[in-house]
């Protein structure tokens, strides 16, 4: 038995302890908001935290997860951060075909909860693994912006949008 | 993909707009493949369903474009694939517009297959060609004007006033006297009334949606992992849901021999192993254990006969095969080239490229009895529904095809001979339970349904003075049409014109200029891709106009121009081009511009790229792209399907190549098939040009320009000109 949670949700499994946890959330647990890419952690698609951290899920077998804590994209807009990181990517526009973005906004979420202000190159680190085959990376670089400036904002007083060109 | 669609676009507009439309015109256009009672919509308010027109008939679809609800919800059923371009907004913004509705309660619904929903452009259901705005410019504006009439007939009913002296504003009747009445509570009243005979659109002017910058209807549910892709169908919806993955033939064209399943059917989870066109399917309960399985299956090929081709080979034939002419596409007379004051001579290679959609091809299919139902994301609804029936020996309307989201498609999920619907079908057929069969990424790669390689030769001279005095154009490829139910409708006189577009129709006037085809017979699937024939032959072109500028002394903008004098459009997007970018300013050392314009779809997109080069490596710091695509329905969406077919683009003038050795494709996912990233995209500007009396294509025309904008620059930069495509960046070490 391999137990962690999911969402907040405490479970235990007899899966095969090699399932990747992609699978294990989008057959056995039916979210299907985590995205199926490449298999093989090259393109961020299925990108969830683990304790807090961005992972691959596609890359990550569950047999790792004992204790852990997992939070998906179904989840994400409960905290602040991924909350701010939601409505920028609205005011932004950015999404697409949007089946990358599942995954681009956790990478982001995970960014901003460490650094509050990121920079150019802090975003080209952090979200330079999270392809996007339309193409919406200036609008994702954009989002990350305004989301930063949401969050510092402070409280009580309207929130400054970041008007930051393409 | 089918090209030409501007012109029957631009046939269909010019009587519209702003006049009036006799409806008998509209059903003759609009639903000339569907007969029957169809009126383009239909009414269903509340729980009451009927046809809007005065002797309901047995009502089959019941939301054929537009619902309004008792609660004033607005729902637009939306005939196309969304896979990005945003149909989901821009439809329903034409349908709005002409309604009068509050547009915060607007929702978009993808519709299923159906000949209601078919393509006004190609009599059947399709996305593609860049046609889904142009296509639905007139039919969804009628749509909405027709039930602000009936909605407003209505209320001048009720109030027993003159509905000329009625007006809507916001999803509200309002009466002479200040009457007001909402639209959901005149639904039920306004859906027993006949259809009006006469339809007046507004005029461009009294636009007050259409034009306007519009955030996407979509954004909230892609940003919390509700939106619903094919590959998110899960048991929840279809009962003992299946996943299936396929063992295929490795070279295309091979047949399963034997196959050895002594090791799958062990596998926990594994129920099925069913044998295919071209391959061996495992299915199983879940995804893991279906490629568990498959991982522990082998199969023996019958290779008998099948060619199995080698890049390496196929390139010197085909450079070979450019040196002769082929069969004339475009007839000229180049004698001339012969005492060319000045001749330049290029060749140029494209690969075979993979779609990559970041969503991998799936297909779920439910079978029971006589009845078949699919969920999918498909372009092509009307072909795949056909090839799923006949699969099943069914008629096409015992299948039922759901039309899910696409994460991408690029042309990948419009295959006129419906591949993967066709394996889905069978595999669904066979195993006797409801199956999803998913492609990997590896599969997908490995594929097939590419971009075809090409090779282009192209012979110009310069006159004395400096000018063009002939051009000898020679392309080598695979034929995208050959072979399919298409053909006989886009290949005319042995000259497939997605082969050639781009050439043959260059706005460029150039005189004696000759265009001949050699169409190789391969066995590697193509099909088109995002931009069509348009994908290497605006390469060609352009490179070589920078290269013809460059031999005869002038500047490649004030070059081009000379060409363009009887192409307003086309030289306008030029000189804004030039003028955004600021052509002809001074650079920071080690940096350079390269300009390239090409018309597709309709429209016209000038790029300016900025670039350095570091090491060998390309940087591309900037593109400054300006676009006229007619009147500008969504400059939202606009922008950003430039910014993202310049991404498209640039992936692949830098990266993409699929290459074959013997037989099998050399590239399985995105560390050797790669995309490019978010560190590596450059700045974009996008300027749109006002104007226009009707919207022309947007999700193409953008990527053409790229590749030969970066090569010119990178030319300007270090006088070495990239001629292949993706870019042997080698070639710029010092």
């Amino acid at each position: 038995m391999i137990r962690f949670t999911v969402n907040g949700e405490r479970l235990e499994t007899n899966v095969s302890p090699d399932t990747p946890l992609l699978w294990f959330l989008r057959d056995n647990l039916s979210l299907t908001g985590t995205k199926f890419g490449c298999g093989i952690a090259l393109c961020g698609a299925c990108t969830v935290h683990v304790d807090g951290e961005a992972v691959r899920a596609c890359a990550t077998p569950v047999s790792s997860l004992n204790g852990k804590r997992v939070t998906t994209i179904e989840e994400i807009g409960k905290t602040p951060v991924g909350k701010s990181v939601q409505a920028a990517w609205i005011a932004e526009d950015v999404v697409q075909c949007g089946y990358c973005q599942s995954g681009q906004i956790m990478s982001a979420t995970a960014l901003l909860a460490k650094i509050k202000t990121p920079s150019d190159s802090d975003i080209d680190a952090a979200m330079s693994g999270n392809i996007c085959r339309c193409g919406t990376y200036n609008r994702v670089r954009a989002a990350i912006k305004t989301a930063s400036v949401a969050n510092v904002a402070p409280v009580g007083k309207p929130k400054a949008t970041a008007k930051v060109k393409a | 993909m089918i090209s030409k669609k501007s012109e029957a676009h631009d046939s269909n507009s010019s009587n519209i707009d702003g006049g009036q439309i006799n409806r008998r015109e509209f059903l003759k256009t609009s639903a000339a493949t569907t007969g029957g009672l169809i009126i383009g919509f239909n009414f269903v308010a509340g729980n009451k369903i009927a046809s809007a027109q005065d002797a309901p008939k047995p009502n089959t679809s019941p939301n054929a474009f537009l619902r309004i609800a008792r609660d004033g919800a607005v729902t637009v059923q939306v005939k196309h694939l969304e896979f990005g371009q945003g149909v989901m907004t821009s439809l329903p913004m034409l349908v709005a517009e002409e309604l009068g509705c509050d547009w915060t309660k607007v929702r978009a619904e993808l519709a299923p297959a159906s000949p209601l929903y078919a393509n006004t452009l190609f009599g059947m259901q399709a996305t593609g060609g860049s046609s889904s705005v142009v296509n639905s410019w007139e039919q969804m504006r009628m749509v909405g004007a027709t039930a602000r009439m009936m909605l407003v007939s209505a209320a001048s009913n009720k109030w027993k006033v003159d509905a000329g002296k009625c007006r809507v504003e916001n999803g509200v009747v309002i009466g002479p006297a200040g009457q007001r009445a909402n639209f959901g509570d005149l639904a039920d009243a306004a859906n027993k009334l006949p259809v009006p005979t006469k339809i007046v659109l507004k005029e461009a002017k009294d636009f007050k949606l259409i034009g306007k910058p519009t955030k996407r209807l979509d954004s909230a549910s892609k940003g919390n992992g509700s939106a619903k892709f094919g590959l998110d169908v899960t048991a929840k919806q279809v009962p003992n849901l299946h996943i299936a993955l396929v063992k295929r033939s490795p070279v295309f064209g091979g047949k399963v021999k034997s196959f050895n399943a002594d090791k799958v059917n062990g596998i926990p989870g594994v129920t099925h192993v069913v044998q295919t066109a071209n391959g061996v399917a495992v299915v199983a309960k879940s995804f893991w254990a279906a490629k568990t399985g498959r991982d522990a299956l082998t199969v023996e090929w019958n290779f008998d006969g099948v060619a199995k081709p080698n890049t390496a080979e196929m390139r010197t034939a085909y450079l070979e095969t450019a040196k002769k002419p082929g069969l004339v596409a475009k007839a000229g007379n180049v004698e001339s080239l012969k005492t060319a004051a000045k001749t330049v001579t290029a060749e140029f290679e494209m690969p075979y490229l993979a779609h990559a959609p970041m969503e991998p091809l799936n297909c779920t299919v439910s079978v029971t009895g006589e009845s078949c139902e699919i969920w999918a994301g498909t372009q092509f609804q009307t072909v795949d529904q056909g090839a799923a029936a006949q699969v099943l020996g069914f008629k096409p309307e015992q299948v039922k095809i759901n039309t899910m989201l696409a994460g991408g498609g690029f042309g990948r999920r419009a295959n006129p001979v419906s591949d993967y619907f066709r394996e889905a079908v069978d595999i669904a057929k066979q195993a006797k339970v409801p199956v999803k069969t998913i492609w990997t990424r590896e599969d997908d790669i490995r594929g097939g349904f590419y971009r075809p390689m090409m090779a282009h030769r192209v012979v110009a001279g310069l006159d004395s003075a400096g000018k063009i005095s002939a051009w000898d154009h020679t392309v080598v490829g695979q034929s995208i049409m050959a072979g399919t139910p298409f053909e006989p409708m886009m290949v005319k006189g042995g000259v497939d014109n997605t082969s050639v577009e781009g050439v043959v129709d260059t706005p460029y006037d150039i005189p004696n200029m000759q265009t001949t085809l050699h169409t190789i017979k391969g066995t590697v699937p193509v099909l088109w891709w995002r931009s069509v024939g348009h994908t290497h032959t605006a390469f060609a072109m352009e490179s070589m106009m920078d290269d013809l500028a460059k031999a005869a002394g002038q500047d490649p903008v004030q070059f081009r121009r000379a060409y363009l004098a009887k192409q307003p459009r086309m030289l306008n997007v030029l000189n804004t081009v030039a003028e955004k970018a600021n052509w002809g300013a001074t650079l920071p050392k080690g940096r350079a511009l390269g300009v390239a314009v090409h018309e597709s779809f309709g429209s016209i997109c000038g790029q300016v790229a900025e670039v350095s080069v570091e090491g060998g490596k390309i940087k591309v710091h900037r593109v400054v792209a300006v676009i006229d695509c007619g009147l500008a329905v969504n400059p939202l969406t606009i922008a950003a399907q430039v910014e993202g077919a310049i991404a498209f683009g640039l992936t692949a003038a830098r990266y993409g190549k699929v290459t074959f050795k013997d037989g099998q494709v050399e590239q399985s996912n995105f560390h050797d098939y790669p995309i490019l990233r978010l560190n590596e995209m450059p700045k974009v500007e996008v300027h749109i040009i006002p104007g226009g009396a009707s919207p022309t294509g947007v999700g193409e025309p953008g990527t053409p320009p790229i590749a030969p904008a970066v090569a010119n620059a990178v030319f300007a930069l270090t006088g070495k000109r990239l001629r292949s495509l993706p870019f042997n960046e080698d070639e710029l070490k010092a």
